[in-house]
């Protein structure tokens, strides 16, 4: 299945600037191995050493956490959207992020 | 602390009437709703980027008491975006700042001012006095605590955040939906926290996101339209595009699930991992001092000095015979530098230059120091004149 992974602004500096990648992928823990694979530099602020999705990173198929699905394994469609939602902290503009 | 008596908030006179028509007019609000945004009590935490909107459309929608919590002082790299704030107002705190410009807009808003950083002792106690929580600070250790302290309170966290072109809101409400531990149980560690490189905001996202948060406020008030609770709005300002995704309120949430295990307020500074300033790798790897670096100008001694920001920092200012390697290339371009030159590595603030040291010193490099305090000390300590920023 194809589908679009959305990286959030402060992920992008490992994904060559890129706002969203397509990739082909039949579960989200797939997809996001996938989209790891192309950008390495992404994988240690998504994974823990152990390889298990960090607990501050969240991620929804389209409006959906995919803790409350089938997590990793959540199966995806054609043309689903996958977002990583970071929690960003900032009010003032001033260093802010995260994951 | 300021202490301060509610008013007898039961009737409009004939200038507030007047003043609010617009809405008076609408049967959403009508004189019932106005009277409601009258006797409401909304505590907001910041006077900043979101406070700016936010506190100014509350004091011209009419809500009687604004509570305001800021410890700061204006400061010109403020205006770009607090629009509460002006140029005349650098330098003043900007809780006076911000009570002015409320004022001017609408004399009938009791401002209570809180001139202190919002603290595990005294949040509980602030915000008892309140009705609704906006949150615009700008930290995860005071995100954390005004949402805990609000969980506690069973009062709604009107909350959001920015970070260059991309906002986010919500309301958080435990006694309706989700908090903010149930969308994020923990902060991320400071070591995957970005440096200053990646910092920064459009300024009129606060404008935008703030107005979201005015308007969510009114809206409880009100008792209107479908609130933000369990939901998180995400914008991104540059496709121009809003986003909703549904929160779930966590069962297993730490302060309002089922068994909670935060049943009052910690210490959010230990929680966010935020003690001490410098990070490991800074206090490890040698350093020299702006000073010593001068003088080594002065002396006219054989050194290569690396600027690891980036170009468009580079563009902004640069210290005379800099080589600009960006740490994000750092690695890549590492044999540009020749290990029998005595190397002096600088950025911003002398972080991001740490890492770069301690790339090199692995890669066997002997001679190569950190530049203490970076640009900034530089433009503090030798040349005034330098522009920062």
């Amino acid at each position: 299945m194809e589908v679009k992974i959305i990286i959030p602004t402060p992920l992008r500096q490992y994904t060559e600037k890129r706002d969203a990648v397509q990739l082909r992928a039949a579960t989200v823990g797939e997809a996001l191995q996938g989209l790891t694979g192309l950008y390495g530099g992404l994988r240690k602020h998504l994974y823990n050493d152990e390889g298990k999705l960090r607990s501050f990173v969240n991620v929804y198929l389209n409006d959906e956490d995919i803790r409350y699905l089938q997590k990793d394994q959540t199966p995806v469609k054609e043309n689903d959207v996958i977002s990583i939602v970071p929690s960003i902290a900032g009010g003032a503009g001033r260093l802010c992020i995260c994951s | 602390m300021a202490t301060y008596t509610a008013s007898q908030n039961t009737e409009l006179d004939r200038e507030e009437v007047y003043r609010y028509s617009r809405h008076l007019i609408m049967p959403e609000v009508g004189m019932e709703g106005q009277l409601k945004l009258k006797q409401a009590k909304v505590l907001c935490v910041g006077a900043g980027g979101l406070g700016s909107p936010l506190a100014l459309y509350l004091a011209a929608a009419g809500v009687g008491t604004l509570g305001i919590v800021d410890f700061d002082v204006v400061d010109f790299t403020n205006l770009q975006r607090q629009i509460i704030h002006g140029t005349k107002d650098v330098g003043r705190s900007k809780l006076q700042s911000a009570r002015d410009a409320i004022l001017n807009i609408n004399p009938n808003v009791e401002v209570v001012p809180f001139e202190t950083r919002l603290t595990s002792e005294n949040a509980l106690q602030i915000i008892r006095e309140f009705d609704i929580v906006a949150d615009g600070t700008d930290n995860f250790a005071t995100r954390y605590l005004v949402n805990d302290a609000c969980v506690l309170s069973k009062k709604p966290n009107v909350y959001g955040s920015i970070f260059r072109f991309e906002g986010q809101a919500s309301v958080f409400y435990a006694e309706e939906g989700a908090c903010y531990r149930c969308l994020y149980p923990e902060p991320p560690p400071p070591g995957l926290v970005p440096s200053c490189a990646e910092g920064g905001v459009i300024g009129v996202l606060p404008g935008i996101v703030g107005c979201i948060q005015a308007v969510e406020t009114v809206k409880l008030i009100l008792g209107k339209g479908q609130p933000l609770i369990s939901r998180l709005l995400l914008f991104d300002a540059l496709g121009m595009k809003f986003r909703e995704l549904k929160l779930r309120k966590n069962p297993d949430c730490p302060v309002c699930g089922l068994h909670p295990t935060i049943t009052q307020l910690i210490d959010y500074d230990e929680f966010c991992g935020v003690r001490g300033e410098e990070s490991e790798i800074q206090q490890t790897v040698p350093e020299i001092t702006v000073s010593g670096l001068k003088q080594k100008m002065d002396h006219q001694e054989s050194f290569v000095l690396v600027d690891v920001r980036e170009p468009h920092e580079f563009d902004i200012c640069r210290i005379p015979g800099s080589k600009l390697i960006p740490l994000s290339e750092f690695t890549r371009r590492m044999n540009e530098l020749n290990s029998s030159d005595e190397i002096l590595i600088h950025c911003l603030s002398g972080m991001r230059s740490a890492q770069a040291t301690d790339l090199l010193r692995k890669a066997g490099f002997r001679k190569v120091y950190n530049v203490r305090g970076g640009i900034r000390a530089w433009a503090s300590e030798v040349d005034p004149d330098m522009p920062m920023y």
